[in-house]
C-alpha cells in the first residue's frame, strides 16, 4: 500500500511540475492554442460546403485539429525532459518507471483537454455544432486517453532520435489511425444523434486502445526510456 | 555499499568498459581517475541504474541491480554532467519537484539547509535558466544530497565551480564520508583526488588498471606514478 501511495506521489509530482513549467514558460500551450484555432478557421474558409456536408465533415476538422495540435504538444513535452537531461533525474526517482509514463501521459492529456476546451466553443460557432452532448465529450475524453498513452510512449522512442520532431509524427500516426476513425465516427454519430447501435463498435474500439496503449506504456516505458 | 564484479558495458560492437572489479565500502572516498573515453561516466550511469551492465554483478546500497533497483535508487545521489533542472522552475521549485519524487514529506527545512550551504539562498526563488553554470553545478549539487543518499556517484562534480564552492563542497564531502556515506568521484583532476580520496582507482580504455591507498596518494611521486600507470596500461590494452 506505501509503495502503491508512493507510486501516486511520483505520479502528481510529475503532473503538478508538468503544468509548474507551463505556468512559467507558457510556450506549449500557447502555441498548440494558436495552431488549432488556425486549422479550425482554414477548414472553415477552405470547405464551403452545404449544411449537411458540413455536418458530416466536421468532426473530422475537429480531430485533424486535436491530432496536429496534440503533436505539438508532444514533442514539447518530452523535450523539457530532454534539455538539461532532466530525463535523468526522473529516472533516478526510487519507483517503478512506469510511474513516469503515466504522469507524462495524464500531463499530455491535461494539455489536450485544455486546448479542446478553448477550441470547441469556436467549433461550435463556425461549424453550427451544438456542443452540449454529453457524447461528444465522452468521446474527446476517450479519444484523448488514447492518443497521450500512444503519444507519450512514442515520444518516450522518439526522444533519444536527434530527429525527433519529424520522426515523432511518422511513428504516431499510423498507430492513431484506429483511434481517429473510431473517434471521428463516433463523435459524428453522437452529433447525427444515431442510435447507440452504430455508436457501440467506435465506441468499445476507443475503450480497448484507452486499456491496452496504457498497459504496453507501464510494461516498456522503463526499457525505451534507459537507453 | 557498492560493489561490482566482472562488469562489461558494450554499445553496439563497442565494449566501454570489460570486467570492472570494484568495492567501496561505508564511510569511504574513492576517487576514479581516467583519460577521456575511459568509460568513467559509463560506470557511475551503471552504478546509478540508469543504464543496464551487459555483463557482470553490481550491488548498491546491498541491493543488487537490476532487480532491485528501485530500492537502490532511494539511497543513491548521483550528480552527471548535466544539471537535471528545469529551466523555467525556480531552484526552490526544482528542490522541491525532486524532494517530492523521493518521498520526502517536509522538504522546505532541508532545502533552505542546502540552498544556504551553497550561497544560493538570495536567488531561490528565481528561474534556473538565469543562473551561471557554476550555480547550476551548485544547485545540482544540493539536488544530489538533498535526500541523505548513503551512497554518492559524482560525474566531475568541481566542474565549473569557483574557489569558495569547491572549499564548500570538500568540507560537504568529508563531513559525509565521516558520517558513513560511501562516495565515488570520477574526475580528471589529479589535484582533487589527492585532495579528497581515502583510495584512487584507474580506469582506462574500460578497464580498472590499478589503484592506489593513501600512503601513496600524498607521496609527491603519485602524479609521475599516475602517468607511467597509465601509459603502461594504455600500452598493455593496444598490444594485447
Amino acid at each position: 500500500m506505501a509503495k502503491f501511495r508512493t507510486y501516486l506521489t511520483v505520479v502528481t509530482q510529475i503532473v503538478r511540475k508538468d503544468l509548474a513549467v507551463e505556468w512559467r514558460s507558457r510556450q506549449l500551450l500557447a502555441s498548440m492554442l494558436v495552431f488549432a484555432l488556425l486549422v479550425i478557421l482554414i477548414f472553415n474558409f477552405a470547405l464551403e460546403l452545404d449544411a449537411r456536408a458540413r455536418s458530416e465533415l466536421s468532426s473530422g476538422v475537429l480531430w485533424a485539429t486535436f491530432a496536429f495540435a496534440g503533436t505539438l504538444g508532444l514533442n514539447r513535452s518530452m523535450a523539457i525532459e530532454k534539455d538539461g537531461q532532466a530525463m535523468d533525474g526522473l529516472l533516478l526517482a526510487p519507483v517503478d518507471r512506469s510511474a513516469i509514463y503515466f504522469g507524462k501521459v495524464i500531463g499530455n492529456l491535461l494539455y489536450m483537454l485544455i486546448v479542446a476546451l478553448f477550441t470547441l466553443p469556436v467549433y461550435g460557432v463556425l461549424y453550427n455544432v451544438n456542443l452540449f452532448n454529453g457524447g461528444l465529450f465522452l468521446v474527446i475524453l476517450l479519444g484523448a486517453w488514447g492518443y497521450s498513452a500512444t503519444g507519450t510512449l512514442l515520444a518516450a522512442m522518439a526522444m533519444q532520435a536527434r530527429s525527433r520532431e519529424v520522426l515523432l509524427p511518422v511513428l504516431l500516426f499510423p498507430l492513431l489511425i484506429p483511434v481517429l476513425v473510431s473517434a471521428v465516427r463516433t463523435s459524428s454519430f453522437f452529433l447525427e444523434g444515431l442510435e447507440s447501435v452504430y455508436i457501440w463498435p467506435n465506441l468499445n474500439l476507443l475503450l480497448a486502445y484507452a486499456v491496452i496503449m496504457p498497459a504496453l506504456g507501464y510494461m516498456f516505458f522503463d526499457f525505451i526510456v534507459e537507453e | 555499499m557498492i560493489t561490482a564484479h566482472g562488469v562489461n558495458k558494450r554499445f553496439g560492437y563497442r565494449l566501454v568498459l570489460e570486467g570492472v572489479n570494484l568495492d567501496v565500502r561505508s564511510g569511504e572516498l574513492v576517487a576514479l581517475l581516467g583519460p577521456n573515453g575511459a568509460g568513467k561516466t559509463t560506470l557511475l550511469r551503471i552504478l546509478a541504474s540508469l543504464i543496464r551492465p551487459t555483463l557482470g554483478e553490481v550491488k548498491v546500497a546491498g541491493f543488487r541491480l537490476p532487480l532491485q533497483a528501485e530500492l537502490a535508487r532511494a539511497q543513491v545521489g548521483f550528480l552527471g554532467h548535466h544539471p537535471m533542472f528545469y529551466e523555467d522552475l525556480s531552484a526552490v521549485q526544482n528542490l522541491a519537484f525532486y524532494a517530492g519524487l523521493y518521498g520526502m514529506t517536509r522538504p522546505e527545512a532541508r532545502i533552505k539547509q542546502l540552498l544556504k550551504l551553497f550561497d544560493l539562498l538570495s536567488r531561490s526563488n528565481e528561474q534556473v535558466r538565469t543562473f551561471s553554470r557554476g550555480m547550476q553545478q551548485r544547485l545540482a549539487l544540493a539536488r544530489t544530497v538533498l535526500h541523505r543518499p548513503k551512497v554518492l556517484l559524482l560525474d566531475e562534480p568541481h566542474s565549473n565551480l569557483d574557489r569558495e564552492a569547491v572549499a564548500t563542497l570538500d568540507e560537504l564531502l568529508r563531513g559525509l564520508a565521516r558520517k558513513g556515506t560511501a562516495i565515488l568521484l570520477a574526475t580528471h583532476n589529479l589535484g582533487h583526488a589527492q585532495r579528497l580520496a581515502h583510495r584512487v582507482e584507474m580506469l582506462a580504455a574500460g578497464h580498472l588498471a590499478e589503484s592506489w591507498g593513501r600512503g601513496k596518494l600524498a607521496s609527491k611521486q603519485f602524479v609521475p606514478m599516475y602517468d607511467r600507470a597509465l601509459r603502461r596500461a594504455q600500452r598493455g590494452i593496444i598490444h594485447g
